[in-house]
């Protein structure tokens, strides 16, 4: 019965995961001959090219930084939505879901028009005689639209664990004399670490994978490990080379998530929402 | 014996609700005391007061003749065991206990001894390492109060710490919480709803019901000596019936007249007539001024639990060694002892 109901689910997990899963694998260990395509590590040697590289350390750099800042941005929004009284709390998640819903790629081009040499924020800034701000095509454009992007993924998860932390627990810190500072330090930041944990993950890996963000508002000239994938299925055709930094990335990011459930220790569960 | 804590005129309103209105409550150096009442009584939030979880209304808080009303929880010689144990899941038995030592920067050895020595007292040695929540509801009860008792303050606060335990292990744990009281000589402020425990425990009894104290006295005196009809019933079971107060120590109730030890009303005066189950003795109907035919028995053990029925329709509770049948026609005899006089209340 039970073996019967999963038959769908299972189906759908060959169809849509399993079997493109194995054709990326396949392209990335093969290459185009006279024969038809050979086994052949080439595809993978290419990539330790330092051009390649850059793009990696890059990529990595940028999502670690964005998952920082959203981490920084996102565990105090996180503690604001918790300790507040229920309209206003409703309220604040609602700012934080509502952009959730306009799709994504509307959501960054509107930063594009926001942030242009005549957009939005420079007449604001003008009018206002200040200088103006020109980080449209630079890193901390990409940034700006990675954060705001991914930001409601840290919010959630944090606001979810930390909503369930009992308040009894906090009273009895402070009973046994902790200040708000070491009841913070020693009792709320420990519980509320399975949500930090699982807000890093949710963060950084579409961060580190993203190429819309870094196309748009990092300009042409701006190439991340997303782009380079892009760019070797849709326009230089190298499906081998595309798929073998699919491998790598995947591989990456499967790394950094052993890493991440290291830190949570092991029988807390992932509590995504 | 000296004051230890002491309430002064203190109100707690939340929002519109009144939880306390304006008590006034005095605890003593070493002593057990029990709050004691229904729940929404107040107890509760007295007890939140006294630990700093609440700021009253009105009213101030001493502790040790200072005032401490505007002092928070972390500063306050006071230690709490909360209802639903609120331990540190992140944390492992000994780290639990070990928590307000490390706040006070104790030497790691003096953390070890001091640990050491109180999970022995609560017979938690060898837990040290143990993950919270493999532990059963006494065994987290007990590091609850581990690590409470091990900041050695002056008062313990108890919120219902038992209320989540079964019949044989709260039993239990009330021995040992009057041991512990006993041999290390700390006042505790114990909340309950369950008179049984209250009476058993406590060396003062404070009945509350809405937000009011009702009554303070030892156990024997507020079981013997209820001062309403609310704290008669509330304490132990009772039979409770209009009467009038004919006078000093002369009382109708239930079609007769009944010789009491009370005196003090107006004449005429309405008030409530208590008697306690175990008080009315059955005795052969001719005998008795107070007769009925039994309703139901039941058997609880130690008694049988009787209900009888008199002619005016009033129902009486009897708790008696002796069973009648079903259907017997009884008499009730009663000593002027027993006959408790109150004012109405309201």
């Amino acid at each position: 019965m039970r073996r019967q109901s999963m038959m769908p689910y299972l189906a759908w997990m060959l169809l849509f995961i399993i079997v493109p899963l194995l054709l990326v694998v396949y392209y990335a260990f093969t290459i185009p001959s006279e024969t038809g395509n050979v086994w052949s590590l080439e595809n993978f040697t290419r990539f330790f090219e330092p051009i390649y590289l850059k793009v990696l350390w890059r990529s990595v750099y940028l999502a670690v930084l964005s998952t920082m800042i959203c981490l920084l941005l996102g565990y105090p929004a996180a503690m604001i939505m918790v300790g507040n009284a229920f309209t206003r709390k409703s309220a604040l998640m609602l700012l934080f879901v509502v952009p959730m819903w306009m799709n994504f790629l509307l959501r960054t081009y509107a930063w594009l028009t926001l942030l242009e040499r005549n957009g939005f924020i420079n007449v604001l800034l003008s009018a206002l005689r200040l200088p103006r701000l020109n980080i449209l095509y630079t890193n901390s454009a990409v940034i700006l639209g990675m954060v705001y992007n991914f930001l409601p993924f840290m919010v959630l998860p944090i606001y979810s664990v930390l909503s369930k932390i009992d308040k009894d627990v906090i009273e009895a810190a402070g009973d046994l004399g902790a200040n708000s500072l070491k009841v913070f330090m020693k009792v709320v930041f420990p519980l509320s670490l399975p949500g930090v944990v699982s807000g890093i993950t949710m963060v950084f890996m579409p961060a580190l994978t993203t190429f819309v963000i870094s196309r748009l508002l990092g300009g042409g000239q701006f190439t991340l490990v997303g782009n380079l994938i892009e760019q070797q299925f849709l326009v230089v055709g190298d499906w081998g080379f595309g798929s073998a930094i699919s491998v790598i990335m995947i591989l990456l990011i499967l790394l950094s998530m052993a890493i991440m459930s290291f830190f949570e220790g092991e029988e807390s569960e992932v509590a995504l929402w | 014996m000296k004051n230890i804590v002491e309430l002064k005129d203190v109100s707690k309103l939340y929002d519109e609700t009144v939880a306390l209105g304006g008590i006034d409550l005095v605890i003593k150096k070493n002593e057990f005391v029990t709050l004691l009442g229904p729940s929404g009584c107040g107890k509760t939030t007295t007890l939140r007061l006294i630990g700093g979880f609440e700021q009253p209304t009105t009213g101030s808080i001493f502790f040790d003749d200072v005032d401490i009303t505007n002092v928070p929880p972390h500063k306050r010689k006071v230690n709490t065991v909360f209802q639903r144990y609120a331990l540190f899941s992140h944390l492992n038995v000994f780290e639990n206990v070990a928590f307000g030592l490390r706040i006070k920067k104790l030497s790691e050895n003096a953390i070890v001894e001091k640990v050491d020595k109180m999970l022995s007292l609560v017979n938690l040695s060898g837990f040290e390492k143990r993950d919270i929540n493999s532990l059963s509801g006494g065994q987290q009860q007990r590091v609850a109060i581990a690590r409470a008792l091990v900041n050695e303050p002056e008062v313990l606060l108890l919120d219902e710490p038992l209320a989540a335990l079964d019949l044989k292990l709260r039993r239990e744990m009330q021995h040992e919480l009057k041991n512990m009281q006993q041999q290390l000589g700390i006042t505790f402020v114990f909340v309950t709803h369950d008179q049984e425990e209250a009476l058993s425990m406590s060396d003062t009894v404070v009945v509350m019901q809405d937000g009011e104290i009702q009554q303070i006295g030892s156990p024997v005196d507020i079981y013997n000596e209820p001062i309403n009809s609310f704290v008669a019933d509330f304490i132990g079971e009772s039979n409770i019936v209009d009467g009038i107060m004919l006078e000093d120590r002369l009382v109708d109730f239930a079609g007769s007249r009944f010789e009491c030890v009370d005196s003090g009303f107006g004449k005429n005066e309405l008030v409530d007539v208590v008697i306690r189950p175990e008080d009315l003795v059955l005795i052969p109907a001719e005998k008795a001024k107070l007769t009925g035919v039994v309703r139901s028995v039941n058997f609880l053990g130690v008694h049988y639990e009787m209900i009888i029925e008199a002619k005016d329709g009033a129902r009486w509770l009897v708790h008696s060694t002796i069973m009648e049948p079903v259907g017997t026609e009884v008499g009730l005899g009663l000593e002027p002892m027993d006959i408790h006089i109150m004012k109405k209340v309201g």
